[in-house]
């Protein structure tokens, strides 16, 4: 022990300075040179500036809705509901939602109403949504915005993002993409 | 859906390719032969001795080895909790967030030198940049302990073998910079590339595209995720790990992640085949945990593809599988993939919240964790495999009426007490300290009632896995658990540091022992271990030892759950 401590303690304070300080600085470095210089992805929508990554509450329904929240979309204190699969709560929680989903989608199918929409993400953050996600809202949209059905699907097809190289992982839509594109199509 | 299966078997494969070059550079990084990248790293490595004053050259024995392990890690441990109880006022706190109370600190700082990262805290509010790039330090050298000490038994094996075992200090600066810095490095670069936040800013504020505010948690965010995963560390960056669309963006990333979460792992099975010139040994091995892995994996994937059975009774349309606690991006089949793989791994991030995955997919995660040896932590998970082969070679010696001896040196008694007790520290840890809770828990519901997040008997698999989290080193957690409270955070931060130095102490002794004694010649006598044979024997023993031994818990947690959902 006390042949060790020294050189101990003389070692730390260099990996230290080593991974904490140079390593941490190195990366910094590479992120002045990356698009949006390791502060986020970032585009200006309507001027206001949108992080990319990170998902937001569209509730609205003239919006496509994103994914149910446990945490209400905080991205300063990331969470999941953490409800396990036979929790009666969990339960009662769904069901709420897919009521709160019908009463406003009165052409919607039980049946078709994607899981996905009625269970919350597990960051709470999720930009995403499935296409059947995005393709069950466009009916009321159409009606919310005056605008063809066909538009919608269109403008989903547009907006869905192929899986990896083509053949790898989900194939997913970037909900904020979406509902600006949404906006700027009234607006033509 | 056939794509999210072909992103998971490309991840696996892609990993497999890398490995076997990797595990090569490993063995010559650990038995001191040259390399590409000595260029850079031999004056490295001469300053970090220059500076610490260390002679690299000096070889030690197992026990000094010992010594200097534990005392560095006594080092790491007092630096986590003063710098986890002044965060306050300590620099690089732009967001204000507070100081650790003492209990939580002792966790943390434990959880982190231990390599096993459970986080009772969240990243967002729970620390300062200080504080996460300090812990982040510990995710490089708490791998790099594990992998210097596995490689002093690679060398006790290695054809050349002396009872002096290499510099323990000169192994641990080797596998930190040669291995785990380069690579991190890179990771570092392509997340940066895919939006992971690196700036010294606080939070940013946003306005939505329907007028809310929103405040978003940024930080030095790209610098720590691929140690993390590189590391089996596994403490996320954010709160919610690498479900966080910050940590992890898109497949892409996702894969990256997965990929460096066992790919060293699988590599220091081949670099112990190089050390000591044995391939088919280091196959054999690799195709027992292979095995293993495959038998959880598969399963897993297909329940959580096959969605929640209540929520089918909802009516609903579960195509894509059950999505509660997962992200779009990901998907089911690739969250189930990663539960598996973390799980068995000791590494302990999450891209979905295990909690809420059906009750089979939690249970497989669980016995990765009490098995702890299907790949395992950088370095351990290999020495937790050793201990089976000891008692698979006294097994299987008996058995067969040879004497049981492992490259060459008898297995006599005394390293097969040693080896016995190392396999039952983990049950011991696990099962007690889950029958401690339960007992609290009984007999006062309403005073702890904090604790549970579900009822019934998930509510019992959430104490379960904490503790199966907590002894296997790993940190992924059921993280409905209430589990920032005096109770939790020292019995789980007592359990991680038996879980952690027993392991290592026991297998290093064993090897230390091994090699003190006569070497014998193989014989026709001799007991073969790198065959298909010993192999289906050593994984008989893990089945027989570790995982029958949490059979009874299981019942209790995560299958009665499972029947009660599905008959």
């Amino acid at each position: 022990m006390k042949t060790n401590i020294l050189p101990a303690i003389r070692l730390t304070a260099v990996c230290v300075l080593f991974f904490g300080v140079f390593y941490t600085l190195a990366v910094w470095s590479v992120a002045q040179v990356v698009p949006g210089k390791g502060k986020g992805h970032t585009r200006i929508y309507n001027g206001k500036v949108q992080y990319m990554n990170v998902g937001q509450d569209f509730s609205e329904d003239r919006y496509f809705w994103s994914r149910p929240s446990a945490t209400d979309y905080n991205a300063a204190g990331s969470g999941g509901s953490n409800h396990g699969p036979s929790n009666p709560a969990h339960l009662k929680e769904v069901e709420d939602r897919i009521t709160h989903f019908l009463d406003h989608n009165p052409e919607v199918k039980r049946a078709d109403l994607p899981a996905e929409l009625v269970t919350a993400s597990g960051s709470g953050l999720d930009p995403h949504l499935s296409v059947a996600a995005a393709q069950i809202q466009v009916k009321r949209i159409a009606k919310v915005r005056q605008v063809s059905e066909e538009n919608l699907l269109k403008l989903i097809e547009k907006h869905t993002q192929k899986p990896l190289l083509g053949f790898l992982g989900p194939e997913y839509i970037h909900a904020l993409e979406l509902n600006y594109e949404l906006d700027m199509l009234e607006s033509i | 859906m056939p794509t999210e299966i072909l992103g998971i078997l490309c991840t696996y494969l892609l990993v497999l390719a890398a490995a076997i070059p990797l595990g090569r550079y490993i063995g010559k990084v650990f038995s001191y032969e040259p390399t590409r990248l000595d260029v850079l790293f031999n004056p490295l490595d001469r300053l970090f001795f220059k500076l610490s004053g260390i002679d690299p050259r000096l070889p030690m024995s197992w026990k000094e080895h010992l010594q200097a392990l534990l005392t560095i890690n006594l080092v790491w441990f007092t630096v986590s909790l003063f710098v986890l109880t002044n965060m306050e006022w300590l620099p690089l706190n732009p967001d204000g967030n507070p100081s650790m109370s003492a209990d939580l600190a002792f966790n943390t700082a434990v959880s982190f030198v231990t390599n096993t990262n459970l986080q009772h805290y969240s990243g967002e509010s729970g620390l300062s940049y200080f504080g996460q790039l300090t812990l982040m330090v510990w995710q490089f050298v708490s791998a790099a302990t594990g992998m210097a000490i596995c490689s002093v038994v690679f060398l006790a094996f290695s054809p050349n073998t002396t009872t002096r075992l290499g510099n323990f200090y000169s192994l641990l600066v080797r596998s930190a910079t040669r291995i785990l810095f380069p690579l991190a490095f890179l990771g570092a670069v392509v997340l940066l590339l895919n939006g992971v936040p690196m700036t010294f800013e606080g939070k940013a504020a946003a306005t939505t595209l329907e007028g809310a505010v929103q405040e978003i948690s940024r930080g030095p965010a790209a610098a720590f995720v691929p140690i993390k995963q590189l590391g089996t560390n596994g403490g996320g960056y954010y709160g919610t790990n690498s479900a966080h669309p910050l940590e992890n963006p898109n497949y892409l990333t996702n894969m990256l992640e997965t990929a460096f979460i066992f790919l060293i792992p699988i590599a220091m099975v081949f670099a112990f085949g190089y050390v000591i010139r044995r391939k088919k040994l280091a196959w054999m091995i690799y195709g027992v945990m292979t095995l293993g892995f495959l038998l959880l994996v598969i399963p897993s994937v297909l329940n959580e593809l096959k969605g929640n059975p209540v929520i089918s009774t909802l009516g609903i349309d579960q195509r894509l599988g059950s999505f509660e606690g997962k992200e779009i991006r990901v998907g089911a089949a690739s969250s189930a993939y990663w539960a598996i793989n973390t799980t068995v791994t000791s590494n302990g991030s999450v891209n979905a919240m295990h909690d809420s995955m059906t009750p089979l997919t939690g249970m497989f995660a669980m016995v990765g964790m009490m098995v702890n040896c299907f790949y395992g932590g950088v370095g351990v998970g290999f020495l937790n495999f050793f201990v089976f082969i000891i008692l698979g070679v006294f097994m299987g010696g008996l058995m067969v009426g040879r004497t049981p001896e492992f490259l060459g040196r008898k297995v006599e008694a005394r390293e097969v007490k040693i080896a016995m007790c190392i396999a039952l520290v983990h049950p011991l840890l696990i099962l007690g300290g889950t029958a401690l809770a339960s007992h609290l828990y009984v007999t006062d519901p309403v005073e702890y009632a904090g604790w549970l997040n579900n009822p019934g008997f998930h509510g019992f698999s959430e104490m379960l896995y904490e503790f199966t989290s907590a002894s296997a080193n790993n940190g992924s957690g059921f993280e409905g658990l209430g589990d920032n409270t005096p109770f939790w955070n020292i019995a789980c931060g007592l359990v991680m540091l038996l879980a952690r130095f027993l392991p290592i102490i026991g297998p290093v002794a064993i090897a230390g022992l091994l090699i003190s004694k006569k070497y014998i010649p193989e014989s026709a006598g001799t007991l073969k271990t790198d065959t298909a044979t010993f192999g289906l024997l050593v994984f008989a023993v893990i089945v027989l030892v570790a995982a029958l031994s949490f059979f009874p818990a299981l019942t209790l947690g995560p299958l009665a759950e499972y029947f009660s959902l599905y008959y």
